[in-house]
């Protein structure tokens, strides 16, 4: 089973990428052939291989619960694009 | 042709933090908006998340007390969103059957019933929207970031009725609150409840099409909103409509339901394990530790109230209703107090006092060795019952011992025979008539006698003695 030009304008707006239908002809090719390479990869015996999530082989690193400081409001804000009574304004959302 | 409903629970707690669950800003409720704030639960670019202990350990308690599972490995998953209450994109959070910390638990109802736990996981709070009147929205990430554990329970819902997922969710905050994890406060936000929803014909082997429950700010909004729903899907497919997986939302003031937005690709978050945070392991040691720490939970405290000291359902809840009511019971308990008599001091007059004072247990002059000394006084016959009340409101103001009070306003239940005979013959000679009553057989007018000697005595006379020696004057 292909990658469909449906799945990418799928997965293309779930990562809010913007793309055009040429992008998204040539990129639909691209991707089946890195899939075809994985199915390669999918026929070796792995079975008794735990998941490497991670590369580096630590576990539990905890942090201990005492409060610490954080940015003032106005260094909070100041990097949003605009904002109003000590809120980030983001565009209209309705529930 | 009957119904029957099932009823799914998915419960999101805030968990009692000094801090973040990711980094050091102080957890809290209210103040100032985007004053608890910082680099990591911002999302700004470069900043790292690191594992708040305490947290994990609140989630590793309720998952015990909750008989799970527990993970020996347990990872953080990203779930992909792109909406403004999280600014990193996604949330983290934890995915798949048995990688949350605890899995494949249940909670055991006073009633015996056990509602299945299928997990207890820990997640990240979102920040608040907040719409403007010019009808832009803004966000405050003070919750951004917030410890919050989900418990959902299993599926196919043990849960047959609003009536039983009131009792869940009831038993459920109780124990978070006796675990000290969560303050259970509903009205505030720090639990949440999302019930779904969903009816079959009686015999039929499928659960029918869901229907997911949201803004249910208190207990009888959960319990109100679930039988509004049923009802509603009832007579939908008693109209002949079919009915659609949907998620609505609850309008308490109209106390009905309404049908809610929904987000587009809501289902498709790409969970991955989180490269940023290691996995996380359980050592038999630490699991062992948590699970010695556990406090006695309410289903097995109500349990010990109704079968030990055979108390009621009804006042066995009431007792278990908060920590330090029931700690209070138990401790006059072991003063010495009857266990009867002390739960209707406290279920009754001691809670309307309370109340009418705007009072906490834990602020009150009243402590277990008063309310000890007043079960004891009453028991052994040293003061009545009516007394009583009259010693325990002052005690309640005073913070004096009963004893004391009793002592000092003479209150002393009058037991002296012959104190009580010189009364008994003083009544008699002012009501001769009544006593030739009694002795031509007109029995009924003891009780009239009974009342003159206790009125004289000031109350004080002990009515049962009071009763033997007028008969036997009466003989004479
Ligand atoms: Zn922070």
């Amino acid at each position: 089973m292909s990658f469909t030009l449906e799945d990418l304008k799928t997965v293309s707006n779930l990562a809010r990428l913007d793309l055009s239908d040429e992008e998204l002809a040539q990129m639909v090719g691209n991707l089946n052939k890195v899939l075809e390479s994985f199915r390669g990869l999918q026929q070796l015996d792995l079975s008794g291989i735990e998941i490497t999530a991670h590369s580096v082989d630590t576990h539990s690193v905890w942090r201990e619960d005492e409060p610490r400081n954080g940015l003032s409001r106005a260094e909070a804000l100041s990097a949003a694009p605009a904002s109003h009574a000590g809120l980030f304004l983001v565009p209209r959302i309705i529930e | 042709m009957g119904f029957v409903v099932s009823v799914g629970m998915e419960v999101h707690a805030e968990l009692l933090t000094k801090t973040k669950m990711f980094c050091g800003c102080p957890n809290a409720f209210g103040g100032e908006v985007n004053t608890r704030v910082c680099p990591v639960c911002l999302g700004l670019p470069g900043s790292l998340p690191v594992i708040n202990r305490a947290a994990v350990r609140h989630v590793l308690a309720t998952a015990l007390a909750l008989n799970c599972s527990i993970a020996r490995r347990s990872l953080f998953h990203r779930k992909n969103y792109f909406y403004p209450d999280l600014p990193k994109g996604y949330q983290i959070s934890q995915y798949e059957e048995t990688n949350p910390i605890g899995y494949h638990g249940h909670l055991e109802l006073p009633t015996g019933k056990r509602i299945g736990i299928k997990r207890v996981h820990l997640e990240e709070d979102t920040g608040k929207l907040l719409h403007l009147p010019d009808g832009r929205s803004g966000i405050d990430y003070n919750r951004a970031g917030v410890p919050l554990m989900e418990i959902v329970t299993d599926f196919p819902p043990d849960i047959h009725s609003s009536e039983e997922a009131k009792q869940y969710l009831q038993y459920l905050r109780l124990t978070l609150i006796y675990l000290g994890v969560c303050d259970g406060k509903m009205e505030q936000g720090s639990l949440r409840c999302e019930p779904n929803i969903s009816i079959a014909e009686e015999g039929s082997k499928s659960l029918g099409v869901k229907t997911e429950l949201k803004n249910l700010g208190s207990f009888k909004a959960v319990a109100l909103g679930i039988q509004h729903e049923a009802e509603r899907m009832e007579a939908a497919v008693a109209k002949g409509e079919t009915l659609r997986q949907e998620t609505r939302g609850w309008d308490e003031k109209a106390e009905r339901s309404y049908p809610m937005r929904v987000k587009e690709f809501e289902s498709d978050y790409r969970y991955f394990p989180d490269p940023d945070l290691p996995p996380m392991k359980f050592e038999d040691a630490f699991i062992e530790e948590v699970r010695n720490s556990l406090p006695e939970l309410p289903t097995a405290r109500h349990r010990r109230y109704t079968s030990s000291f055979g108390l009621s359902d009804y006042d066995a809840e009431l007792l278990i209703a908060e920590p330090a009511w029931a700690e209070f019971f138990d401790a006059c308990v072991n003063k010495g107090g009857e266990p009867k008599a002390v739960c209707n001091w406290m279920n009754g007059d001691f809670a309307k006092m309370l109340n009418e004072s705007g009072t906490v247990v834990s602020e009150s002059r009243i402590t277990p060795d008063h309310l000890a000394d007043l079960v004891a006084l009453v028991s052994s016959g040293q003061i009545s019952g009516k007394m009583a009340k009259e010693v325990f409101e002052t005690s309640f103001a005073t913070g004096q011992m009963p004893r004391d009070i009793a002592q000092k306003q003479g209150l002393s239940q009058l037991s002296d025979k012959e104190a009580i005979r010189k009364i008994v013959i003083a009544v008699l000679n002012e009501n001769a008539d009544s006593a030739q009553k009694y002795r031509s057989g007109k029995t009924g007018v003891l009780g009239f006698l009974v009342g003159k000697v206790i009125q004289q005595s000031s109350g004080r006379a002990n009515p049962q003695l009071v009763n033997e020696l007028l008969i036997e004057e009466l003989k004479r």
